[in-house]
C-alpha cells in the first residue's frame, strides 16, 4: 500500500463541509479569487467563503447560464472564478455557456460541480449528474477533475486555481471515508498507484477510490492480486500511467460514479486502444438513469458495490487468461 | 489621476480629441459610410457574411471605437481599456473594419475574412484577433459577460491603494438576440449589483433572419422592459452620430443602475434595396447587386464629403 493510503479508512467527513473549508483557506491564500453561486451556497458549502469574503462573493439567482457568463467577465478582467451550481446544470443547461467561452474563448473559469454522481441521493435522477465527465471531457481545453476525499480535495484545490484555463472539478455532496494522511500529494495530470498488483489494475476516480481499495482487499483473500490507481484527473488523462498498468498488469477496470460511456472508462479505454489494448472492464452506471434512495444503497444496485468492482476485476482476468482482448 | 496622466504616451487613445466637435461628427458619419463599403466588399469578395446587421451597428461602432472607447490599439490588452462585448457577432464584418482602421490590425487582413488560415474568423474569437474580448455568435451571451466585465472593475476600483485598473464596460446586443433567456438573466444581475460602469447599446433595426422581430418573437414594449428590470434607459436615432455619443456621454454619467441605449436604427441601413429586409440578414450580393449597392454607398460618402 502506497504511504499516502491509510490502513484504516478515517471517519467520514462531510465533502460539503470539507469544500467550503478549502475555499476559505484558498481565499485567504489568493485575493484574486471570487466565488459565484446560483443559489445553492447552503447546499455545496460555499457560504463559508461568502461569511469570509462577502466582497469576493456573488449569488446570481437561479440562473446558471448567466452564472457562467458573469464568470467569464470576471475572468476577462484578471479575477479566477469558481461558479458553483449542481454539477449536471454546468454539464446540461449552461453548457453553451461553458463550451463557447470557456472552451473556445478559454477563459481562466473554474467550475465546482456540487452533488456530483448520485450523491443528491434522495432528490433522485432529476438531481444526480452521471454524463457530466462525458461531457465535460469532450471539450477542447477543459480539464476535468474529481478528487476523492477531503485530503484530496485540500490539495487539488489549490492547483486548480493556479491552473491556466478551464476546470471542471466534481463534487461529493455526502460524508466520505478519508483515504489519505497528510503526506498525499497528487498532481493534476498525473495518476496515483494507491496499491500495487500485478493481476489486473483497478483505476477509479472520486469516492470510488474507497471502494476500490476494498474491493483489491477482497481480491487479494480470493488470490488475485489488483493494483489500484487513482484517476483524479480525467483530462488531461495520465496515458503513461494507463499504458503502464497495462504492460505491467495485462487488465484494467475502470470505477466511477457515472455512466459508463464517455467517463473515465471511456477515457482509459481510448488510451488502451491507442497504445496497449488488452482487457478492459468498465465499472458504472450500464447507461442508465438510477433512482431515488439512500446514497450506499443506490450505488449498490447500479453496479457499484464493492462486489461488482471484485467481480469485474475478476472478468478482466479471465479474459486476460484466455488470451488477447476478447 | 487625471485623464492626461492616465493617457500619458498614448495619443491614440481619442484620436479625435476629448471633445465632440462639429468636424469630427461630420467625418464619423462619413467614415460610418465608408465602413459599409468595406463590408460590402467583404462579403461580396468571399460570399460569405452578414450585411444587414453590419450596417444598421455603423455609426454605434464607429461612435465607439473612435471617440467614446478610452482603448489603445498598439496595446489591445492594456488592463486599464475599456471593455466592448460586441455580442451580435454575425455582424463582425463591421467589427473588422472599424478595429483594422483604428489600428489593431493592418486594414490588409479583412481581405481575409472568413478564408482559411485568416485571423478573422467568421465570428469574432478572442485567440486570433487581437482586442476582441471574449467570442461571440451564439446570442445572448453580452449582458451577463459584461454585467461580469464591470463587477471584475468594481471589486478592483473599490480595492484600497493605487495602481488597480479602472475601466468601463460597453456591449452591443442585436434586437433579434434579447429573444434569449440569458440575456434578462444576465439583466437581473446587472441591475441587483447596481452596475453603473455597464452600458448596453441595443442595435434595434427590428428585424431578424427570418422576419421582423415584431413577428417572430414580439419585445415591446422594449424600453419599458429595460426600464422595469432596473435599467437607466436612454432613446436614441442609431445613425445620428451626434445623438449616439451624447448618448454615450450621458450614459457615463448615470449613478446606481446599469444603462440601456435603445438605438433605433434600419437594417441594411444605406442600401435601398437591403433596407428593413430580413433576407440581406445573412446573403451575400450577387455582382449586380453589389455594383448597385456599392453606387448608393459612395453617393452616401460623397454627400457627406461635401458637408
Amino acid at each position: 500500500m502506497a504511504e499516502c493510503v491509510r490502513q484504516r479508512f478515517g471517519e467520514p467527513v462531510s465533502m460539503r463541509v470539507a469544500y467550503g473549508q478549502a475555499l476559505v483557506e484558498l481565499g485567504k491564500a489568493r485575493d484574486d479569487v471570487v466565488v459565484l453561486s446560483a443559489d445553492v451556497a447552503n447546499s455545496d458549502h460555499s457560504y463559508m467563503f461568502e461569511d469570509a469574503f462577502p466582497e469576493r462573493f456573488l449569488n446570481v439567482g437561479i440562473a446558471e447560464q448567466a452564472l457562467v457568463d458573469v464568470a467569464v467577465g470576471l475572468a476577462n478582467g484578471g479575477k479566477v472564478p469558481i461558479a458553483n451550481t449542481f454539477a449536471f446544470l454546468f454539464a446540461t443547461r449552461a453548457l453553451e455557456q461553458v463550451r463557447t467561452h470557456l472552451c473556445y474563448g478559454q477563459a481562466n473559469v473554474k467550475l465546482a460541480g456540487a452533488y456530483a454522481g448520485l450523491s443528491d441521493s434522495f432528490d433522485g435522477p432529476t438531481h444526480h449528474s452521471v454524463t457530466d465527465l462525458a461531457i465535460m471531457r469532450s471539450l477542447p481545453h477543459m480539464a476535468v477533475v474529481v478528487p476523492a476525499d477531503p485530503v484530496g480535495l485540500n490539495r487539488l484545490l489549490p492547483q486548480i486555481a493556479a491552473w491556466e484555463g478551464p476546470v471542471f472539478f466534481r463534487l461529493c455532496r455526502n460524508e466520505v471515508p478519508v483515504i489519505f494522511r497528510e503526506g498525499y500529494e497528487p498532481q493534476i495530470g498525473k495518476g496515483m498507484v494507491l496499491r500495487e498488483g500485478a493481476d489486473v489494475t483497478i483505476v477509479g476516480c472520486g469516492v470510488m477510490v474507497a471502494r476500490c481499495l476494498e474491493a483489491a482487499q477482497q481480491l487479494a483473500v480470493a488470490g488475485t492480486d489488483a493494483r489500484v490507481v487513482e484517476m483524479h484527473t480525467l483530462k488531461p488523462l495520465d496515458e503513461e500511467l494507463v499504458a503502464r498498468c497495462a504492460v505491467e498488469t495485462g487488465a484494467l477496470v475502470t470505477v466511477e460514479e457515472h455512466s459508463i460511456i464517455g467517463g473515465l472508462g471511456g477515457a482509459v479505454a481510448e488510451a488502451l486502444a491507442a497504445r496497449e489494448p488488452v482487457p478492459l472492464e468498465r465499472v458504472g452506471l450500464a447507461d442508465t438513469f438510477a433512482e431515488s434512495g439512500p446514497y450506499g444503497e443506490i450505488l449498490d444496485k447500479y453496479g457499484l458495490s464493492v462486489g461488482a468492482i471484485a467481480a469485474a476485476a475478476q472478468r478482466a482476468v479471465g479474459r486476460k487468461r484466455m488470451g488477447g482482448s476478447g | 489621476m487625471t485623464m492626461t496622466d492616465m493617457n500619458a504616451g498614448l495619443p491614440l487613445v481619442y484620436p479625435y480629441g476629448p471633445r465632440h466637435t462639429p468636424e469630427m461628427v461630420d467625418d464619423l458619419a462619413r467614415r460610418a459610410f465608408e465602413f459599409r463599403i468595406q463590408v460590402l466588399r467583404m462579403v461580396y469578395a468571399q460570399q460569405t457574411g452578414h450585411i444587414g446587421g453590419a450596417f444598421s451597428v455603423a455609426e454605434i461602432l464607429t461612435a465607439l471605437f473612435f471617440h467614446h472607447l478610452r482603448i489603445d490599439p498598439a496595446d489591445p490588452n492594456w488592463p486599464e481599456r475599456d471593455r466592448l462585448v460586441f455580442s451580435k457577432g454575425h455582424a463582425c464584418a463591421m467589427l473588422y473594419t472599424c478595429m483594422a482602421h483604428r489600428g489593431y490590425f493592418p486594414i490588409d487582413e479583412l481581405a481575409t475574412f472568413r478564408c482559411l488560415n485568416s485571423c478573422l474568423q467568421g465570428h469574432p474569437e478572442r485567440q486570433k484577433t487581437p482586442g476582441i474580448e471574449v467570442p461571440a455568435g451564439p446570442l445572448g451571451h453580452g449582458v451577463a459577460v459584461g454585467a461580469g466585465m464591470a463587477l471584475a472593475a468594481r471589486m478592483d476600483a473599490l480595492k484600497p491603494g493605487k495602481g488597480h485598473p479602472r475601466y468601463r464596460v460597453y456591449i452591443v446586443l442585436g434586437d433579434g438576440e434579447i429573444d434569449a433567456g440569458v440575456i434578462w438573466e444576465g439583466a437581473l444581475v446587472a441591475a441587483k449589483y447596481r452596475l453603473d460602469n455597464l452600458v448596453a447599446v441595443l442595435d434595434y433595426n427590428g428585424v431578424q433572419q427570418t422576419g421582423t422581430t415584431a413577428d417572430v418573437l414580439p419585445t415591446e414594449p422594449i424600453v419599458d422592459k429595460w426600464r422595469a428590470f432596473g435599467w437607466h434607459t436612454i432613446e436614441v436615432h442609431g445613425h445620428n452620430v451626434r445623438g449616439v455619443l451624447d448618448a454615450l456621454d450621458e450614459a457615463d454619467e448615470i449613478h446606481a443602475r446599469p444603462v440601456m441605449i435603445v438605438a433605433r436604427t434600419t437594417k441594411g441601413k444605406g442600401v435601398s434595396f437591403m433596407e428593413n429586409d430580413n433576407r440581406w440578414h445573412g446573403k451575400p450580393p450577387t455582382t449586380e447587386e453589389f455594383e448597385a449597392a456599392l453606387e448608393e454607398l459612395e453617393g452616401e460618402v460623397a454627400r457627406w464629403q461635401s458637408v
